[in-house]
């Protein structure tokens, strides 16, 4: 038995009330726990992603109940990605945090931090639908948390709208979970990917409903058209970092969109069939279209990266949307670039935004920055990555979702889609940074001289690093959607995780419930040693 | 020397000169045209080969999964374009290297200008479609940079934006193009593309592939339409227009048109679309420069106007035709490159551009007027020069060209192009270098040195050395060509005299016409500045603009920030979703039989539906809406007891009380009626979205509840006892066979808390505060703020409370109760002491850290969970035992207990903290702080105790 897998999720767990308890008066203390925690996950990720690499997968069975009866934490290939891709971006978050000093501006800032990790990697790792529902709830409360961090009355009134409209889909979340349990029994997802497809017919109404709820449920964490409302004010008012952890929040949805619609509403399931692909292709097309007109329209560059993020994940769910291997394996190469994509644009607004005193990331003139020079520099390659120009993993990503689209019924759609959309990126983006880095040497210089840079290079180190990132995945494309193509394969063969998490004696002893008690012949317990051995 | 090598050299060479000029300016050139050099060479060492009709390759798989591969390959088409864009680009870093001045970046150019270096030697090299579309967008980008160089301009900056947006949008086209050429052929090989010329042009997406690809090469090589950006371009320092306006960038649509030639050419949609392009914009492009005061513009348009010649040769479809093109790319790039620099040096020496204020500059710039008249005298196409000779082989293939069943159209129309070719030329010369000297110049010129001339000088040799014994490049040409028509090459024959043929007529024509026009230049200028005529830069800066406004129209209106909206479309985007999913399966009803409808739980139902509408109709008036929210939570709490689930039933209780309490307590701060912010048709449409979806969400319930379904909770009930310790199977569930769930939920009460936390800090550092230390409050306060029965009622209660706390907790793994519940109620009790005595008073007296509490609590839970490790079990495995104290009985211990302490602590801490929160914005408020524990002590004299402090 490997605790491994569980790690990710205990550690920030342990370390956010650790820091509570000892720590909060001393914010130096904190970021050495914190950084230290994270870094820690970082190097546990790496080894989960190197166990999970060669396609075996690992259950956890908590509380050592067998599944489906307790909660079971899965490991494979597309889990430890995820959880891989978010502590990676979770060490440049905190790197720039620390670099700026934004843990400084409220209370809470690091333990904060760690219990949105613990929640972020808790519904990736989990196999439980209602354990996905808490850990949903914990990013949640704790992403609220962090988007409230250091105040302000914008900051605040966005924050309403982002937790009323997230608790409005945790509503319908349960909502969709009450109907599959009550057709199905289970909430265990490898168990109810065996009991979707034994159903009678006359379930196939509430079953279909329960299935698309659920998917409106991810499609709010993914702010799909059109229940997108909530990001961009959100995003645009949050603490431009935490906007940039945020940026692996989208993906959980999409994470789970893939994780539920690959394994037990499978396109193969005769009760659904290609019901998910039906509503997430359109709307998914749309969301390209409103992101990219919003990157156009904005007149503020925390809401233009917003957009473009939006749009990001339109083209992300248009290559899951296909429901094909290809089109998995290209989602994820996507969902990658696109995570640090916007993570990189998100730091750069917060570079931009302290070196533009009151003038902040508003689109006008202003007098330039200082280290305005390696500011745009970060700020062209941001862009040219996320608006999907070469050299960057965006232009590869785009191809990718482009060329997965062949054989789809909307492929022409799908293809004059991205690209024209594309068209009002690159203008967007041309005319935001020639705004904010060029115009200003044409003004005339005022006194006093520009605000006084903020000293430390951390804030840089961060930013390039993850600009570095979206380098290698270009250079190493090849080895890399080696191991998504291997990633979407194995989900697509759902088969292997059923029988990984489901044991079918462990099924059948307890099958009838009271069949269970009976083998232990009413026996009056003398040890806690419960279900050994079972 | 490998391809790969050659185009990855610039690349790595850009990392240079922006570290060298730390050493000077001169180290800095030297680096960048070491680099180029040294890819120079290793290009030429494959010239013999290229020459013996074999093809260099080098591969690296890169990205199986989409078939993109590092391929690079040379053959005669790659060696010339190559060989032009090193070369030249050798020329231009020399040249550049003198005209670009001390006070701009100089690192920053060189660096800028080898990326376009490299990103257009890998276009030409590239051996893969999508490596080539990589490259491809890559000197789009490039050149933005470069356009904008002089980021304080607004012509540079706008004119970067131009480009980069109609350059990228051909470059979007072009992935387009590319997706479906390699759909067709099967593969983004070019080698095994070009193979399958029959496939492609049979296909059903031929068209759709053609004019995408072609929207790609006419944006980049700027046709008409598409042609407004080159001149806008030009507010790039000189030696980026000299570059890539004229010899490299927008020849990559020309490359890629000879490049794609033989798979794509000679078909009537070809013919038709390329040639007719072509020819428009040759004849317009020559119009426009002619009345084109601007050296450069005059230069740009100039460009545009052989570009479009080129195209036009390519257009024909005939092997003749593209040696021809063949024959002018080189001619073209030697001259224009020559020409740009001279304007430059003009521009450099005189301070202006302008023709009308130049004028008799031969003398006092000898070298350059030599240069400048020998290259112009090329483009206008005099015999002896290079220009000439490519300008015959035009004419001669257009003298025999039929467009739409017409024979003069095309020969009548390049003759004309020809004649306004050699007037712009001419002008060139006599209205810059000839007349009389002026005093009026904003500088007063002379020649550069020899830096700055040497390039345009080498051009200008080769220019002659062409046009006098072109045998000597014919050989080039040949393989060139060869390459383009894919060997396919007429019998031809470079030479300055053909014989007496239509194009020596028709070039006699232009150039006598030529003459002519430049003579009636000033009158017919007048008249060009008279016509009106479309402004490609307004048209295109409104076009962008509006779009922008309409973007920015709709992303308002789309968001715009009402929330009740947002919800509105929410919800009924659930429904539907729900019911048109829902109408496509089939539904039976389930068999569970109804419960008889008794009269108690009836009139509660009644009272749950009266509330609920009640709260509907009086929700402005929010203290009331609280009072009914209360009465609601607590009918449904019933209901949890009537259908059998204590557990819940007291859950559901406790957390109303502690609700409803901190709601009452914000409500204080907040406004008490909610004003009436909606029209009655919004609200009419907001009634009947509700109804919709309540309506809905009971039918789906009711769908539930009237089925039977096997579940896994037949386990739970099973196992509770001999799995899990208990007989509270409720319990059990949430301390073990569902532990894990229970401990995010306590993780998420323990965040909440703390996030109010910071929220309150948050507010009080802020704006916020000020306004709560102004604040009035606004209604009658009751006389007695801590009456004294509260007071004593509730100290009395709070031992109870405290022991109810445990007995509950302690039962929980049994009996209905648990650390949930339990925490509750202990949070209940303490709270009932703060609203007797308030907060401070009563924090006074029992001061234990909240934080520290929730931290605690969550960190027992997970300290117990994690204790299972030691045993050897997953995280959360619980054990339980008998022990026996001995005087008492045997008891029954669990490790969940543990998990349930930090479940208590948790939940404690959590209420506690809100509640610690509110009670600080009160204070900032100006609420007193009582020292005593009522307003109306009886035990004290006088009775009352009016001591207060703030």
């Amino acid at each position: 038995m490997s605790h491994w897998i569980i790690a990710p999720i205990v550690l920030p767990a342990l370390m956010a009330p650790f820091i509570v308890l000892f720590l909060r008066h001393d914010v130096g203390l904190q970021r050495v726990f914190s950084l230290a925690a994270t870094l820690a996950v970082g190097a546990i990720a790496l080894g989960l992603t190197a166990a999970a690499a060669g396609g075996a997968m690992e259950v956890y069975e908590l509380g050592n109940w067998p599944a489906p009866f307790g909660i079971v934490l899965v490991l494979d290939r597309l889990s430890a990605l995820m959880v891989l891709l978010t502590a990676v971006l979770a060490i440049g978050v905190l790197l720039h945090v620390i670099g700026t000093g934004w843990d400084r501006r409220g209370r809470h800032f690091h333990a904060l931090f760690q219990f949105q990790l613990m929640g972020l990697f808790g519904a990736m790792l989990t196999g439980d639908l209602f354990n996905l529902f808490v850990f949903f709830e914990v990013l949640l409360i704790a992403s609220y948390g962090l988007m409230i961090h250091g105040g302000g009355t914008y900051r605040l009134r966005a924050g309403v709208q982002y937790v009323v409209f997230n608790l409005a889909g945790s509503t319908l979340f349960l909502f969709a979970l009450g109907t599959l349990y009550g057709v199905t029994g289970t909430l265990n997802m490898a168990d109810m990917a065996l009991r979707v497809g034994e159903l009678p017919a006359g379930d196939t109404a509430l079953l279909r409903v329960g299935a698309v709820l659920l998917l409106m449920v991810f499609a709010v964490k993914a702010a799909l058209v059109p229940v997108q409302f909530w990001l961009p004010g959100t995003y645009a008012n949050a603490p431009a970092p935490v906007a940039a952890l945020f940026a692996i929040m989208t993906k959980v949805g999409a994470y789970a969109i893939l994780r539920v619609y690959t394994l037990i509403f499978t396109p193969d399931l005769a009760a659904t069939g290609s019901l998910a692909g039906d509503w997430l292709m359109p709307a998914a097309i749309v969301t390209v279209i409103v992101g990219m007109v919003g990157i156009l329209g904005a007149r503020e560059l925390a809401r233009l990266v917003s957009f473009s993020a939006i749009g990001s994940m339109g083209t992300l769910l248009v290559a899951i949307a296909l429901f094909t291997p290809e089109g998995t394996a290209a989602a994820l190469y996507y969902m990658i670039h696109s995570t640090f994509a916007a993570a990189a644009l998100f730091l750069i607004v917060d570079l931009v935004d302290a070196r533009r005193g009151a003038t902040g990331g508003r689109l006008v003139d202003a007098q330039p920055m200082a280290q305005g020079g390696l500011v745009a520099a970060f700020f062209f390659a941001a862009a040219i990555a996320m608006a999907g120009l070469p050299p960057l993993s965006g232009f590869l990503g785009k191809l990718l979702v482009l060329d997965a689209a062949r054989g789809a019924a909307q492929v022409w759609t799908v293809w004059a889609v991205i690209l024209a959309t594309s068209l009002l990126a690159v203008v967007g983006f041309a005319r935001a940074g020639s705004t904010l880095f060029w115009k200003p040497h044409a003004l005339p210089a005022e006194e006093p001289a520009p605000q006084a840079a903020p000293a430390t290079t951390l804030p840089f180190v961060a930013t390039g690093g993850v600009l570095a990132i979206m380098a290698l995945m270009t250079v190493f494309a090849g080895p890399l959607t080696g191991y998504l193509q291997a990633t979407a394969a194995q989900l697509h063969t759902p088969a292997n995780y059923i029988d990984v998490v489901i044991d079918p004696e462990a099924v059948a002893d307890a099958g009838g419930g009271a069949h269970g008690a009976e083998d232990h012949d009413g026996a009056e317990p003398e040890t806690g040693d419960h279900h050994e051995g079972e | 020397m490998s391809p790969a090598l050659i185009a990855a050299l610039p690349f790595l060479g850009a990392l240079l000169p922006g570290l060298m000029i730390r050493a000077g300016r001169d180290a800095s050139a030297l680096v960048t045209g070491a680099a180029t050099l040294l890819a120079l060479i290793g290009l030429l060492t494959h010239l013999p080969a290229v020459m013996r009709g074999e093809v260099v390759t080098a591969q690296f798989t890169w990205l199986p999964a989409l078939g993109l591969n590092a391929s690079f390959f040379i053959d005669g088409l790659g060696m010339l374009f190559a060989g032009l864009i090193l070369g030249i680009g050798l020329l231009i870093i020399l040249y550049a290297r003198y005209y670009i001045s001390a006070q701009d970046p100089m690192g920053q150019f060189y660096t800028y200008l080898l990326l376009f270096q490299g990103a257009m030697v890998g276009i030409v090299l590239s051996d893969n479609i999508l490596l080539l579309l990589i490259f491809w967008e890559l000197t789009s980008l490039s050149s933005f940079l470069l356009i904008g160089y002089w980021k304080h301009l607004p012509e540079g900056r706008q004119g970067a934006r131009m480009a980069l947006a109609v350059t990228g949008m051909g470059g979007l086209a072009l992935i387009g193009g590319m997706l479906i050429l390699g759909e067709i052929a099967g593969s983004y090989e070019l080698t095994v593309i070009l193979e399958n010329r029959e496939a492609i042009q049979s296909s059903d997406l031929y068209m759709p592939a053609l004019l995408l690809i072609l929207l790609g090469a006419f944006t980049k090589s700027a046709q008409f339409p598409f042609h407004f950006w080159l001149p806008h371009a030009m507010a790039a320092p000189t030696p980026v227009s000299a570059y890539l306006h004229s010899a490299t960038m927008v020849k990559a649509g020309l490359f890629l048109m000879a490049r794609l030639w033989p798979v794509l050419s000679g078909t009537e949609a070809w013919f038709y679309i390329v040639a007719t392009t072509g020819l428009v914009t040759m004849v317009i492009g020559a119009l426009i420069a002619l009345f084109k005061d601007d050296l450069k513009a005059l230069l740009a348009f100039s460009t545009v106007s052989h570009l479009g010649l080129i195209t036009m040769l390519l257009g024909f479809g005939t092997p003749m035709a593209a040696v021809a093109a063949v024959f002018h790319i080189i001619n073209h790039a030697s001259f224009k490159a020559a020409l740009f620099m001279t304007a430059g040096i003009v521009d450099h020496e005189a301070h202006t551009r302008d023709i009308k204020r130049l004028g008799g500059l031969r003398r006092l710039m000898p070298v350059t007027f030599a240069i400048a008249t020998i290259t112009a005298l090329s483009m206008a196409g005099i015999p002896f020069l290079n220009g000439f000779l490519s300008k015959e082989m035009m004419l001669e293939e257009a003298s025999h060209t039929v467009w739409a069943g017409s024979h003069w159209a095309v020969p009548a129309l390049a003759t004309l192009g020809a004649l306004l070719s050699v007037a712009y030329s001419f002008r060139y010369i006599v209205h810059v270098f000839l007349g009389p000297e002026r005093d009026d110049y904003p500088h007063h010129p002379h020649d550069p040195g020899f830096g700055m001339w040497a390039g345009p000088a080498l051009l200008a040799a080769l220019v002659i050395v062409i046009g006098v014994a072109p045998w000597l490049v014919e050989p080039l040409v040949r393989s060139f060509a060869g390459a383009v028509t894919a060997g396919d090459l007429p019998d031809f024959h470079l030479k300055l005299w053909h014989g007496v043929t239509p194009a020596l007529y028709m070039s006699g024509i232009a150039v006598l016409g030529g003459a002519a026009l430049l003579l009636a230049h000033g009158g017919l200028a007048r008249l060009w500045q008279a016509a009106p005529r479309p402004e490609a830069k307004t048209i295109f800066d409104t076009v962008v603009d509006s779009a922008a406004r309409a973007a920015r129209a709709f992303t308002d209106a789309l968001h715009d920030g009402a929330i009740s909206r947002y919800l509105a479309i929410f919800t009924v985007a659930a429904v539907a979703v729900a019911g048109i999913s829902f109408l496509g399966g089939s539904f039976a009803a389930g068999g569970r039989a109804l419960l008889a409808v008794e009269i108690i739980p009836a009139i509660g139902w009644l009272l749950l539906v009266v509330a609920t509408l009640t709260i509907v109709a009086v929700h402005r008036r929010r203290l009331l809406a609280l009072v009914l929210m209360g009465v609601v939570g607590v009918m449904i709490s019933l209901g949890f007891v009537y259908i059998s689930a204590p557990d819940l039933a007291l859950t559901q209780l406790t957390v109303e009380v502690v609700t409803v309490i901190l709601l009452l307590l914000a409500l204080n701060f907040l406004p008490k009626e909610t004003p009436r912010e909606s029209g009655a048709a919004i609200r009419l449409r907001d009634g009947v979205i509700a109804s919709v979806v309540g309506l809905g969400a009971a039918a789906l319930i009711y769908a539930i509840m009237t089925r039977d379904v096997s579940s896994i909770s037949q386990f739970h009930l099973a196992q509770s006892y001999y799995g899990g310790g208990g007989t509270n199977v409720v319990n059990v569930i949430l301390v073990d066979f569902r532990g894990f769930d229970t401990f995010g939920e306590i993780i998420v009460l323990g965040i909440a808390a703390l996030s109010i936390f910071a929220l309150t800090e948050a507010l009080l550092g802020g704006p916020v505060s000020r306004r709560l230390v102004n604040w009035r409050y606004d209604m009658a306060r009751a006389g007695d703020r801590h009456p004294l029965m509260l007071v004593v009622a509730t100290r009395a209660l709070l031992p109870i409370a405290l022991v109810v706390g445990v007995f509950i907790f302690l039962r929980g793994h049994n009996q209905p109760g648990g650390g949930f519940i339990a925490g509750l109620v202990v949070a209940i009790a303490f709270v009932m002491q703060y609203m007797a005595s308030g907060f401070a008073w009563a924090q006074a007296r029992q001061n234990f850290h909240y934080h520290a509490t929730i931290a605690l609590g969550v960190l027992i839970a997970a300290l117990t969970g994690l204790g299972a490790w030691f045993n050897g079990r997953p995280f959360l495995t619980s054990d339980f035992g008998y022990i026996t104290i001995p005087p008492l009985n045997e008891f029954e211990w669990a490790t969940a207990i543990a998990f349930d302490v930090g479940v208590f602590l948790t939940v404690v801490g959590s209420v506690m903290l809100a509640l610690a929160s509110l009670s600080r914005i009160a204070r900032r408020a100006g609420e007193t702080v009582n020292l005593e524990p009522m307003d109306v002590d009886p035990s004290k004299p006088g009775g009352r105790s009016e001591r207060q402090e703030r």
